[in-house]
């Protein structure tokens, strides 16, 4: 597979490296001469020096045989361009781009970039995890299907708690799929499985219906 | 017609600048508010301190009723995704790019988008002066 990614930076630096240790193609279009050079210098001849918003450098780079075109510069508005360069200029069949204002995610689907990656919104819900109150925590997006996995961790004093699965008004289409209690095995939950407090749940939801699995579930 | 123009420096300032004249309801928008001395000291529009692919900004300069929306800031770029939230989020009915990389014009135009390359342009007509 041959991999296309615009911006050297620390993290086109590390997509780089483990995606050479995959064995995969791979070449870094970096703006910055010296950025450039010292990738060449450290991994092997797979950085382009250039602009990737630039036509002339896609096509040095060989866009058109491109399998993933994958943008991780700093700025939104380059890495949207890049991307839809390589999408309707040279057809690549899917591109990906870091996306740093998280307002601007629904404006890059909209626009056709087929995943986005919201750098900012990652290192929060990471954040968020090792805070000592109980949040919804984001673990996967599945864009495609319009699905998020999310974990909940049941407060001591919610009302959900000694109840089974089956009375509680959860979302339509929420599936709630395992539960991790202290100490014990995790298990797939049934309809009559009885809630605890501190268990945690991982569901999956449509993203739209977070605030009626918060109110099911977490409140008290 | 109220016209939103994103990107204060010299041709933005003389794009607002007669378009006020003209009586419109002009908003310039800028990241810098060192750029708004280009406007007139009689210019009756208002300049508002922003940025031009954010949400907030956006909407404060009154994008939901905008008639036109113009990109004229240094960045390509920039003018290329600021005016596709105006046309695509926003439905601004008139969209304005500019973009100065003309092959980068060309794939904007053959995706809807109104936009003219400075560099063309000017390159025209400068070869005209020397053929005259």
């Amino acid at each position: 597979m041959y991999i296309i990614i615009v911006g050297g930076g620390r993290l086109g630096y590390y997509l780089t490296r483990a995606l050479l240790d995959e064995g995969q193609e791979v070449l870094v279009i970096e703006k910055d001469a010296g950025f450039s050079q010292t990738i060449n210098a450290e991994l092997g001849s797979v950085s382009l020096h250039g602009d990737g918003c630039e036509v002339a450098t896609l096509e040095a780079a060989g866009a058109n045989r491109c399998d993933i075109f994958i943008t991780v510069t700093g700025d939104d508005e380059d890495n949207l361009v890049a991307c839809q360069l390589a999408k309707h200029k040279f057809n690549v069949p899917r591109t990906i781009a870091r996306v740093r204002n998280p307002q601007h995610e629904k404006v890059f689907k909209k626009l056709g970039i087929d995943a986005t990656v919201s750098t900012t919104n990652l290192i929060l819900e990471h954040i968020k995890h090792e805070l000592p109150s109980h949040p919804l925590m984001h673990l996967l997006d599945i864009q495609e299907k319009g699905l998020e996995v999310v974990e909940v961790t049941i407060p001591p004093g919610s009302t959900c708690v000694g109840r089974q699965i089956k009375e509680l008004p959860l979302p339509q289409d929420s599936i709630l799929s395992l539960i991790i209690r202290k100490e014990r095995k995790p298990l797939v939950p049934t309809e009559s499985t009885v809630i605890e407090a501190e268990d945690q749940i991982i569901a999956v939801i449509r993203p739209e219906t977070e605030n009626e699995l918060r109110a099911a579930l977490m409140s008290d | 017609m109220r016209v939103i123009i994103m990107g204060c420096g010299r041709v933005g300032a003389q794009l607002a600048t007669l378009l006020d004249k003209d009586g419109h309801q002009v908003i310039v928008l800028d990241k810098n508010s060192h750029s708004f001395r280009w406007l007139p000291g009689n210019f009756k529009g208002t300049a508002l301190l922003g940025h031009g692919l954010d949400e907030i900004s956006l909407k404060k300069a009154g994008i939901e009723n905008a008639d036109v929306f113009i990109a004229v800031t240094q960045g390509d770029n920039r003018n290329i995704m600021a005016c596709q939230i105006a046309k695509h989020i926003f439905n601004v009915p008139k969209v304005v790019c500019r973009i100065y990389d003309p092959l980068r014009r060309d794939l904007y135009i053959t995706l809807g988008l109104e936009a003219l390359s400075p560099t063309t342009i000017f390159s025209q007509m400068l070869k005209e002066k020397v053929e005259e």
